[in-house]
């Protein structure tokens, strides 16, 4: 007993000890000083559990934004201070460049056609696949696998693939159907689905995965009950299913477009830095990295940075202003509530 | 004491064996499974084809491959594996990326587990600030933050290390791993924390002895996470490593395809090894992948 007692004031820095007389009667002073030093010492640990992570969060993710923000202005070679201040000139260039628009506009027909395409084929094989089959984890691996490879990989198998004499037009000419190869990669016309298709290839796994996921969250009574009512498979899932999906359906999209506004790895590994602009498949970011970066203007390039995080921003927070409102949870919403 | 939660279980087993019927059971008008199988069957041919295409033309000389482009192997070569296995770029690669991955997933984990404790068991004022602060690293992705971060690492002096790798990645990482850990670390019962407390432990004691352990799940869930996003991650080593000894996975792909353009065949042969361990660190731990993911969105 006593040694519990002993133990009790541990926490408290050992203030119970001065106090004689025993916790329920101790003297005024000592207990706010005992509370003074338990705050001090709970300052201190709090200091040093998140001190770290936060000295390399601001370090390398807020510094380097501020920074974007300041070297925008200045025309600047990323040598030595930068001095050639040219105040909004950056920002007038770039929206002046028709390379950057086109870029915009390739950034815009993705994000709305990613949703297009992969969103209904996504519920499509999630409600398909949301029932017992057998091998079931099996198939959900399987069609998660494009999702897990790199970048880099898909990039390099399918630019070798779609090669004008390469697998995907001998196959089709294999099949009786000649006439339908193409330059998948190099005609302008025809390089933004082909760009299209290899991302819904490899991100639609994610979709179905994460509907499925939403779907396990739909209360199997409500189906029953509607089907003893006499609803169809399609009523149910219409009035039902869909709508009760509604938030994981919100939160897909939202990433879907954040990540289509950023997209670069894919466009940059298998168009390069150059060919992109010309097959029409150029975006925000390798633009930025072609005229930033690569060709030295470290200040414009920071502009153009500065250009895609606000256009991203804006897209985000009208994004849950109208629509993710609804739904409470998600630690996004969080901080665009705490703005 | 124990006599009584014996008692307490004796009486609990009973009610145990009775479960909800049918739980899994589909409404009456379901298009049928066959269907379901049919089209799974399609997707996982669409989705594995060009896995195969790369895998399988390693196995092929390159006069086979610009004879039919997409044809199988005949015979089968493994000279092309060989090579790539036996030269010495393709294992230094794989030994930078494995440093790489482990230092992010080993870095993110300790930084992020020390502060989300903070969030979720510590009141203080400027705590929600201070959770908003890292939850809208979200909205800053890398893509945004490149240019100025390439600066940043040049003047610390570590381009072409790997060390410029890892703090940026373990920076990125933190706001996801935050956002898992917190509710984890939240949902730990007060009761536990406070005899823990009675029986003289502090609360970095507590931290040490029971959080690390009982927030294990999670802590695997966002380690997988960040060592993937690592391995994969190509756009900052793009940026900061220029030296071919430094290279990582994804870098070493693109230079050896672009120094190989004309021996197809190796170039397949390299993709498909470099995308083997992914793949075998995704079958291991799948089930905490998807787990994870779909917790992340949900928050």
């Amino acid at each position: 007993m006593t040694l519990r007692e002993s133990g009790t004031d541990a926490p408290t820095g050992g203030a119970g000890h001065a106090t004689a007389g025993g916790d329920a009667i101790a003297s005024p002073p000592a207990a706010a000083s005992a509370v003074r030093r338990g705050a001090a010492r709970q300052r201190l640990e709090i200091a040093l559990l998140v001190g770290p992570a936060l000295v390399v969060f601001l370090a390398f993710v807020v510094f380097p934004i501020v920074m974007a923000a300041y070297y925008g202005f200045f025309s600047w070679q990323g040598f030595g201070p930068p001095t050639d201040f040219v105040g909004f000139r950056n920002y007038l260039t770039i929206f002046q460049d028709a390379a950057f628009l086109d870029a915009l506009r390739h950034n815009a027909t993705i994000v709305v056609l990613s949703l297009v395409l992969q969103g209904p084929v996504a519920i499509g094989l999630a409600l398909l696949l949301d029932r017992k089959l057998r091998g079931q984890s099996l198939i959900r691996v399987l069609i998660f696998v494009p999702y897990v490879i790199s970048e880099v990989v898909v990039g390099t198998g399918w630019s070798l693939m779609l090669q004008g004499n390469g697998a995907v037009n001998d196959l089709l000419a294999d099949m009786g159907l000649g006439g339908a190869a193409q330059d998948w990669l190099a005609d302008p016309d025809v390089a933004i689905w082909t760009l299209l298709v290899i991302i819904t290839w490899k991100y639609v796994g994610f979709a179905v995965i994460l509907f499925l996921a939403g779907l396990q969250g739909v209360p199997e009574e409500l189906s029953e009950a509607a089907a003893i009512d006499g609803a169809t498979w399609w009523q149910i899932q219409r009035s039902i299913t869909l709508p009760l999906l509604g938030p994981t359906l919100r939160i897909w999209a939202f990433l879907s477009i954040i990540g289509s506004l950023q997209l670069f790895d894919l466009v940059y590994i298998i168009w390069g830095q150059y060919i992109a602009a010309t097959a029409g498949t150029s975006t925000m970011a390798t633009y930025m990295v072609a005229n930033g970066r690569t060709s030295g203007s470290y200040g414009y390039g920071n502009a153009v940075a500065v250009v895609l995080f606000v256009i991203s921003l804006a897209v985000a927070l009208v994004y849950q202003r109208f629509v993710l409102r609804r739904d409470t949870a998600g630690a996004v919403t969080t901080a665009g509530g705490d703005r | 004491m124990t006599a009584v939660t014996e008692r307490t279980r004796q009486g609990a087993s009973p009610a145990a064996p009775v479960r909800t019927p049918s739980r899994r059971r589909r409404g009456i008008a379901d298009p049928g499974r066959g269907v379901a199988y049919v089209v799974a069957a399609v997707v996982i041919v669409a989705m594995l084809a060009p896995v195969a295409f790369i895998v399988i033309g390693g196995f092929r000389t390159n006069a086979q491959i610009t004879t039919d482009p997409s044809g199988f192997p005949s015979p089968w070569q493994v000279g092309n594996y060989l090579d790539v296995l036996t030269g010495g770029t393709f294992w230094r690669q794989v030994g930078n990326s494995l440093i790489a991955g482990l230092a992010t997933t080993l870095g993110t984990v300790v930084l992020g587990l020390m502060a989300s404790y903070v969030l979720a068991r510590y009141t203080f004022t400027g705590r929600g600030a201070l959770y908003a602060v890292f939850a809208a690293g979200l909205m800053f992705p890398m893509t945004v933050a490149i240019t100025p971060l390439y600066l940043v690492i040049r003047d610390l002096g570590l381009t072409n290390s790997l060390a410029g790798v890892i703090l940026p990645q373990i920076a990125f990482a933190l706001p996801t791993t935050i956002i898992i850990l917190v509710p984890f670390l939240r949902a730990i019962p007060d009761e536990l924390e406070e005899a823990a407390f009675l029986d003289g432990c502090s609360r970095l004691g507590f931290f040490f002895r029971m959080v690390v352990r009982l927030s294990m799940p999670g802590v695997v869930t966002v380690g997988i996470l960040a060592f993937i996003a690592s391995w994969n991650s190509y756009l900052l080593p793009l940026f900061i490593l220029n030296d071919p000894d430094t290279f990582t996975l994804p870098l070493g792909v693109q230079a050896f395809s672009s120094q190989y353009s004309v021996d197809t065949a190796r170039v397949l042969a390299f993709t498909a090894l470099s995308m083997l361990p992914a793949l075998l660190f995704f079958s291991l731990f799948e089930r905490r992948i998807v787990g994870g993911l779909t917790g992340a969105v949900k928050g």
